[in-house]
């Protein structure tokens, strides 16, 4: 019961990190493509992360 | 593309799998009084995390044997058939039982119950107390926090303006460091987010939101030791104002955007079974909205608080000098980190907050688009 949980949520939270890091380095790219933009796409980035990592804190809380 | 991305995904989770079974087999044989000392770090953690009746900085152990804690008592406030009030020394960070008014009350695990004058707690089948329980009105630790927050904030804030009043509109003092954090909240998230015409009366709520949980996070980081952000009570009630200021602050369309979202493009006959559907999604996300404002401040407090304080446990467990060490540098960059946090916290609470009221005040039509559009419409 312990054990299946655990690793799920460990898959989440590889997920999330993909999901994160996969936001974060869009952001940088669009950043060095748009750099007067950087306001604007920094907000999104975080508000994107944040959602995303709401996900992985559930998980976290679900074991 | 796409294939190098799932290789390098299994790669790093062959890694995984591999590494746990590694570490299952070189995991030394736990003997007694280590795992002694994992349980009570654990119990020290949570015990940390909890809120208390009394703002205990440390403790010890005395060379007589007994806990000396250092540390304030603070009182306890209980509506049980009548006000009784009476300060937590009474008793003795759970040690003691405290007889007032003829009642007996016990601390057990941070919560007070009911006893007889033995002290006697009863337990159910999963190992409840089953003795009844006053209802709780005492100053704890994190009220205390709060208050003290409260307070600087009114000091802090109210002297920034009448020295902002007294120079003419131009920054001294303190005003330097926060006139740019305000004018970011103004500029930066109200603005935008929420419309030029309308982010005014929202202005007062952001701010306090924003620096009441900045500052609140930033104490949970000083050796103080509260972790009130990282309590879910606290984090609730800071989501509800949000929420309750979403709805009632909401115009004609917002409310039409609930529950009539697809308006004039469809006649009724055809809206009513896809309303079956949509009305109730939208309505669930009224609630979503501020569940997971609460749901992420307070996750992302207590797993700080989790993580710093299992790395200070680390150092001793491994009681090396290399494992200690490394550990002190892991919870130090931690520490950093968490300090970003903190300020990541409160600005994403004060951001989703403004996008928030800024759907509840938006008022534009679906055919033409409007300037004062909230960016992200659908969350």
């Amino acid at each position: 019961m312990e054990i299946p949980v655990m690793v799920g949520a460990g898959l989440v939270v590889i997920g999330v990190g993909i999901g994160i890091g996969r936001i974060g380095g869009s952001a940088m790219d669009a950043i060095a493509r748009q750099p007067e933009a950087y306001g604007k796409i920094q907000t999104a980035m975080l508000i994107a992360a944040a959602l995303i990592e709401g996900i992985g804190f559930a998980a976290l809380f679900a074991t | 593309m796409r294939m190098t991305y799932f290789t390098k995904f299994l790669f790093v989770a062959v890694l995984f799998v591999g590494g746990s079974v590694l570490a299952r087999e070189s995991e030394p044989s736990s003997d007694e009084p280590q795992k002694d000392l994992k349980t009570e770090i654990k119990e020290y953690i949570i015990h940390h995390l909890q809120d208390s009746h009394d703002f205990s900085l440390t403790s010890y152990t005395n060379d007589a044997g007994e806990h000396v804690y250092i540390g304030a008592p603070l009182p306890v406030i209980l509506w049980d058939n009548g006000l009784q009030v009476f300060a937590s020394s009474k008793f003795h960070h759970g040690e003691a039982l405290a007889e007032v008014g003829g009642n007996y009350y016990a601390l057990h695990h941070g919560k007070i119950y009911k006893t007889d004058a033995q002290g006697t707690i009863n337990y159910d089948a999963a190992h409840h107390p089953t003795n009844a329980q006053p209802l709780d009105f005492s100053i704890t630790k994190s009220v205390v926090m709060i208050l003290i927050t409260a307070l600087l904030m009114f000091w802090l804030f109210s002297s920034l303006a009448k020295s902002y009043a007294k120079n003419g509109g131009v920054p001294t003092g303190m005003g330097r460091f926060f006139e740019p954090i305000v004018l970011y909240i103004r500029d930066d998230i109200a603005r935008p987010n929420i419309g030029e015409s309308k982010y005014k009366k929202y202005m007062p709520y952001l701010l306090t939101i924003f620096f009441f949980i900045w500052f609140l996070n930033i104490f949970g980081l000083t050796p103080l030791g509260v972790n009130v952000t990282g309590n879910i009570a606290v984090t609730l009630a800071l989501a509800l104002i949000t929420f309750f200021l979403t709805n009632f602050t909401g115009t004609k369309d917002y409310w039409k955007h609930l529950f009539d979202p697809l308006g004039d493009t469809m006649p009724w006959y055809a809206k009513v079974p896809l309303y079956i559907i949509l009305v109730p999604i939208e309505l669930l996300g009224l609630i979503i909205k501020p569940f997971s404002l609460l749901i992420r401040l307070y996750a992302n407090m207590q797993a700080g608080h989790i993580v710093l304080g299992s790395l200070i446990g680390l150092m001793f467990i491994f009681k090396s000098w290399l494992g200690s060490t490394m550990s002190f540098g892991l919870a130090f960059a931690i520490s950093l980190i968490e300090v970003l946090v903190a300020l990541l916290q409160a600005y994403i609470f004060t951001m989703l907050s403004a996008l928030y009221f800024g759907f509840a005040s938006a008022e534009h039509d679906h055919d033409h688009g409007h300037e004062e559009e909230p960016e992200l419409m659908h969350l």
